[in-house]
């Protein structure tokens, strides 16, 4: 494991200096030399044309596990503004930590770094490891990668948690690979077994769980479902906070961005963090229809959700598909309107604290998961529902 | 220009059953599958075929020999080749020691200037594999990508989803893309002059000793991750059904959810 110059082929181009994310390539004598702020990343080895740095990554599994200390956080930012998962998986690093003994390091980079570290902290971090270049506010595998795994490789924590967002599950297998280390996807449980992780997640569409562990190799690595695990403040840390030298020239120089698309309206919470959701299937027959469930959820302060039937049928944008090839949600109330409740759609709502169904169909799979059910339509049902709670409620 | 389509045979998910008293997965009479996601992928990778006259499309799978059902399938909707890892040494492998194995595959084939995955597999959802390629590649990758289009300079032009929208990426070739169909896609069937011709197209089975790989990095003993035990979810209870006519049921269940402070109205 290291990484060298080997002098003779080097030709004193400085196209390493240039693309080391870390700032720890200079030049002395027309050659290139590695200082120590190099965390082993290998990202100067594509970058050098004359095949002069002999690098052999490090092995995740050839390491001293005891060396390795700390519960760390990747803490996904998007367009400035810190992602409620990052105080979820915050939350839940302090606990293993303190039953390991730990501390827990979050990592947040982009414009919103700065303005987060009190609520991190408050959360539970000690330390923050941080950029606040707004080139990190939008999104790219290719900047962070590096960035994330030569901070792991330098600080050496025990474990590190991703968010199994989009952007999370887009970073977190690059950086397991990077690291030869094992990682878990969308975990919703975490638990700290004779100083093991124990990594929970769902397989088979749903149907089964199962317990992962890491033994022989660290860090051990998950990605964790957002909005399974509830996040705590009122901790008061205060962390103590490191800038990330970075490197000004250096990004992603393979992939471009040539067009941004957003289809939620600013501002509005979307189901990944609403509280109520109230969610429409095949039986809503139209979009126009979803009208009577925007109401209920106005009602109710809570968000519009669709099963994949109505989101292939045209009537809901992709965005507020619920289930295993859309969102994983867990409201407080989860309200299923016209939802027969295949497997698939399960997967992405069992989260939900309590569960409505209203179907026609007395014998729809939906009310073997649900809590509470009404047979009936949905279009007689749902404006009663609402309006019951509008009396109920005073808001009316 | 050089594609390889890494595909995967799965049982349906939609089929797998719980035995209660074992609380094992039941998999006798549930049918294998070519991975939906890696149908889209290859249909993608197709397209792009049907535009240009210079693309050869590779499908690549790592499994038992069964395994071959799903390549058949790929060379039947137009792929030009299959090769199936397949090897007691892969058996146990976890993402990281699959993405050894298939990389280590790709380096051997030569590369690719585009390799497609689907997002994930129906049976692990874990969408690890194709990112892990990607870095143990050391190449750049698009995932979440439906729409992927050539640029007239050959670059890869894809629609990239994200939770509150989509950002349309280009990246420089070679590239990796991880495909998530879209919400109108229905896997085609294979034609039956398609059928009859993937019968006689090439077809290789490589041990584990064709991909390059370290062996102390393949199958079960290369996996850093393990399985400690698996178990059923634990069920919910019984669901309550709210009696009366649309008002009354209505209300109850109104009052119900306000009493037990799911509901406060007030925030």
């Amino acid at each position: 494991m290291g990484i060298e110059i080997i002098r003779e082929k080097c030709v004193g181009c400085t196209a390493c200096v240039k693309g080391c994310p870390f700032n720890a390539i200079s030049m002395k004598d027309g050659k290139a030399v590695i200082g120590p702020e190099c965390t082993l990343c290998g990202a100067c080895v594509k970058h050098c044309r004359s095949d002069a740095i002999e690098f052999e990554r490090p092995r995740g599994k050839e390491v001293d596990r005891s060396s390795y200390k700390g519960v760390w956080v990747y803490c996904e930012t998007r367009s400035g503004r810190l992602m409620h998962s990052a105080l979820e998986l915050v939350s839940k690093a302090r606990e293993l930590a303190d039953e390991l003994g730990e501390d827990v390091g979050a990592m947040v980079f982009g414009s919103a770094a700065p303005k987060s570290f009190g609520i991190l902290g408050d959360h539970g971090a000690d330390v923050v490891h941080f950029s606040s270049e707004s080139r990190f506010d939008e999104y790219l595998t290719g900047n962070l990668a590096p960035l994330v795994s030569g901070l792991v490789l330098k600080h050496r924590p025990s474990i590190v948690l991703f968010p199994a967002t989009h952007t999370g599950r887009d970073l977190a297998p690059r950086v397991a690979a990077s690291l030869a280390v094992g990682l878990t996807a969308d975990c919703t449980g975490l638990t700290v077994q004779d100083g093991l992780l124990i990594q929970s997640r769902p397989a088979f569409g749903g149907n089964i769980m199962a317990d992962i562990i890491s033994p022989d190799v660290r860090p051990q690595m998950a990605t964790v479902r957002p909005n399974v695990f509830k996040a705590k403040g009122g901790v008061g840390k205060k962390p103590d906070t490191f800038e990330v030298n970075l490197n000004e020239g250096m990004k992603d120089a393979a992939v471009r961005i040539i067009e941004i698309v957003r289809t939620s309206k600013e501002g509005a919470k979307g189901i990944e963090e609403a509280d109520v959701i109230v969610g429409g299937g095949g039986g809503m027959r139209s979009s126009e229809n979803f009208k009577v469930l925007e109401e209920l959820a106005e009602t109710l302060g809570g968000a519009v959700g669709a099963s994949r039937v109505a989101v292939d049928a045209g009537w809901r944008p992709r965005s507020d598909q619920i289930g295993q090839t859309g969102k994983t949600i867990s409201p407080r109330l989860y309200i299923a309107c016209g939802i027969s409740g295949k497997i698939q759609h399960q997967v992405g709502m069992r989260g939900s604290e309590v569960v409505v169904a209203i179907n026609k169909d007395p014998n729809a799979p939906i009310f073997k998961v649900a809590d509470y059910g009404i047979v009936g339509d949905l279009f007689q049902v749902v404006p009663a529902l609402n309006e019951a709670f509008r009396e109920l409620l005073g808001g009316g | 220009m050089r594609i390889i389509v890494c595909v995967k045979q799965v049982p349906d998910t939609t089929e797998v059953r719980i035995d209660p008293k074992t609380n094992t997965l039941v998999r006798e009479g549930v049918e294998s599958i070519l991975n939906p996601y890696d149908q889209f992928a290859l249909e993608e990778a197709l397209r792009l075929k049907a535009e240009r006259d210079d693309v050869r499309i590779t499908v690549l799978s790592m499994g038992p020999p069964q395994a071959r059902k799903v390549l058949l399938k790929s060379l039947a909707l137009g792929a030009d080749d299959a090769v199936l890892l397949s090897d007691r040494d892969f058996a146990g492998s976890d993402t990281w020691a699959t993405s050894v194995a298939l990389s280590g595959a790709v380096r051997e084939m030569g590369g690719a200037d585009i390799i497609f995955c689907g997002l994930q597999a129906i049976d692990g959802d874990t969408a690890q594999v194709g990112p892990e390629m990607a870095q143990l590649l050391d190449i750049p990758q698009l995932t979440y990508a439906e729409r992927v289009s050539l640029t007239h300079d050959l670059k890869v032009r894809a629609e990239q989803q994200m939770e509150d929208g989509s950002r349309v990426l280009e990246s420089d070739t070679p590239v990796l893309v991880t495909c998530v169909p879209t919400p109108s896609f229905v896997p085609k069937v294979p034609p039956m002059p398609g059928i009859l011709k993937a019968m006689s197209k090439p077809y290789e089975v490589w041990d584990s000793k064709r991909t390059g790989a370290d062996p102390s990095d393949l199958g079960l003993q290369g996996s850093p991750t393990q399985v400690r035990r698996t178990y059923s979810p634990p069920p919910r209870g019984e669901v309550v059904m709210i009696p009366g006519d649309t008002r009354e049921a209505s209300r109850s269940l109104a009052r119900l959810l306000i009493d037990r402070n799911i509901v406060g109205g007030a925030d």
